[in-house]
């Protein structure tokens, strides 16, 4: 790890201050960002932590019903705190990586890096969910841009994410067996205007929306109403853990789990 | 170089670190507590699993920085306050939940933080807790009986595989 400065501010005012910074960069709960500064694929001169500003952790809900979580709250809380209000959302939370990794890795982080293979961004695009920042409210339909890309501005950090609660909701995950990584996951969620189908760990453009069966689901919410449906493999993710074609042929499989598994 | 400042195994400690300086490192090479291994660096392997306020995280993968003012529980502070081995360290024994013991003190960290969350787990609870701990000798089942007989449960229920 190269060497840089350290800083640890208490409030998201501060922090934002410390990431005007050149080469600033912030540090959720480093689950993945300290491994890359190990490798010295990134070299900031300054890491900037989120970890000590109490206003970023917390689950709690909203007037409307809709679950707003902290950037700064880690895949352990959501999965304790989120059971009772959405429990498809906690479920994913509580199978990320593995618990030591549950207690540091924050939601904010994860959907910050946006990995391809990640879980959150499923839930949040499939959810339909609202990304607050410092300075705006970014629809996660807007937030994703492709692999490690999001709409996040330089110094720009998640406050919360608002997630509306769906009438029914789950995710399935086909694992990687070495990484324990999504090799496709799948987040399914109905709600009473219909159906949001989010993939992850399948495309070369990171986590998008299956709009066909978002469709067909939304006509008729069982397993067999996407049973026809196929995924083009062209776009897909191919390498030595699973081809383009194999890939493709997972999302449907996944997304027919989900929906029996929803209900 | 930062000043940091923690409890180690119910210890005060203080330190100056650079920013960079991990948290395994700190404990390793500044505290001398050697029992927190290092295998594979990169966060996946769980041999330098430490408690930072009573939650299991890879020390390898957190910065000692962010551990200032924290309580921190190693493999050091393990044993009972006489010097023999705790229930957890007992059963492995007994249980020959270990061969090279490398991975050892990862894993009777990860255990005793799953006991304190899940005082009685099933065996696919303790298998499923277990997911980020990386032990090439034993094949894990005898780490997982271990985790059984420590929560005062029946290990004969566990098949053989």
């Amino acid at each position: 790890m190269y060497s840089f400065e350290f800083e640890k501010p208490s409030t998201i005012a501060e922090a934002v201050a410390a990431l005007g910074a050149e080469e600033a960069q912030a540090l959720g709960g480093g689950q993945t960002l300290i491994p890359t500064l190990k490798q010295r694929l990134a070299a900031p001169a300054k890491l900037v932590s989120l970890s000590g500003i109490a206003e970023l952790k917390g689950v709690c809900v909203e007037d409307d019903g809709a679950l707003a979580i902290g950037g700064g709250t880690t895949h352990a809380t959501v999965a304790r705190e989120a059971a009772d209000k959405y429990p498809a959302l906690a479920d994913l939370a509580s199978h990320i990586g593995d618990p030591a990794v549950r207690n540091r890795g924050t939601i904010g982080g994860s959907l910050a890096n946006n990995d391809p293979s990640a879980c959150y961004p499923a839930a949040v695009l499939a959810s339909g969910a609202t990304i607050r920042t410092n300075s705006r409210d970014i629809a996660a339909d807007d937030f994703f841009q492709g692999m490690f890309t999001t709409a996040l501005a330089d110094g720009e950090i998640i406050t919360s994410v608002r997630f509306p609660v769906p009438q029914a909701a789950n995710y399935q995950k086909f694992l990687q067996p070495a990484s324990r990584f999504a090799l496709v996951g799948v987040f399914v969620a109905r709600f009473a205007d219909g159906v949001r189908v989010a993939v992850t760990g399948a495309s070369e453009d990171g986590v998008f929306r299956w709009t066909e069966a978002e469709q067909a689901l939304s006509a008729d919410f069982r397993p067999d109403a996407v049973k026809d449906l196929k995924v083009d493999p062209s776009g897909m993710i191919g390498d030595l853990h699973g081809s383009k074609e194999y890939r493709a042929h997972l999302v449907g499989v996944m997304t027919r789990r989900a929906v029996a598994a929803a209900g | 170089m930062a000043q940091v400042s923690m409890t180690v195994n119910g210890k005060s400690v203080s330190g100056d670190v650079e920013g960079r300086t991990l948290l395994s490192s700190f404990l390793r090479d500044h505290l001398s507590l050697t029992g927190t291994h290092v295998g594979c660096d990169t966060g996946q392997c769980g041999a330098c699993v430490v408690h930072v306020n009573g939650e299991s995280v890879k020390s390898c993968n957190m910065l000692a920085v962010e551990a200032d003012g924290a309580e921190v529980g190693t493999i050091e502070g393990q044993a009972n306050p006489d010097g023999s081995l705790n229930v957890i360290q007992q059963a492995f024994q007994e249980h020959h939940g270990l061969q090279c013991g490398f991975c050892t003190p990862g894993m009777v960290m990860s255990a005793a933080a799953l006991l304190k969350e899940n005082p009685k787990p099933t065996e696919a609870e303790i298998r499923e807790y277990l997911e980020g701990n990386i032990c090439r000798c034993t094949g894990y089942h005898n780490i997982v009986k271990a985790i059984m007989a420590a929560s005062g449960q029946d290990v004969g229920a566990i098949a053989a595989e």
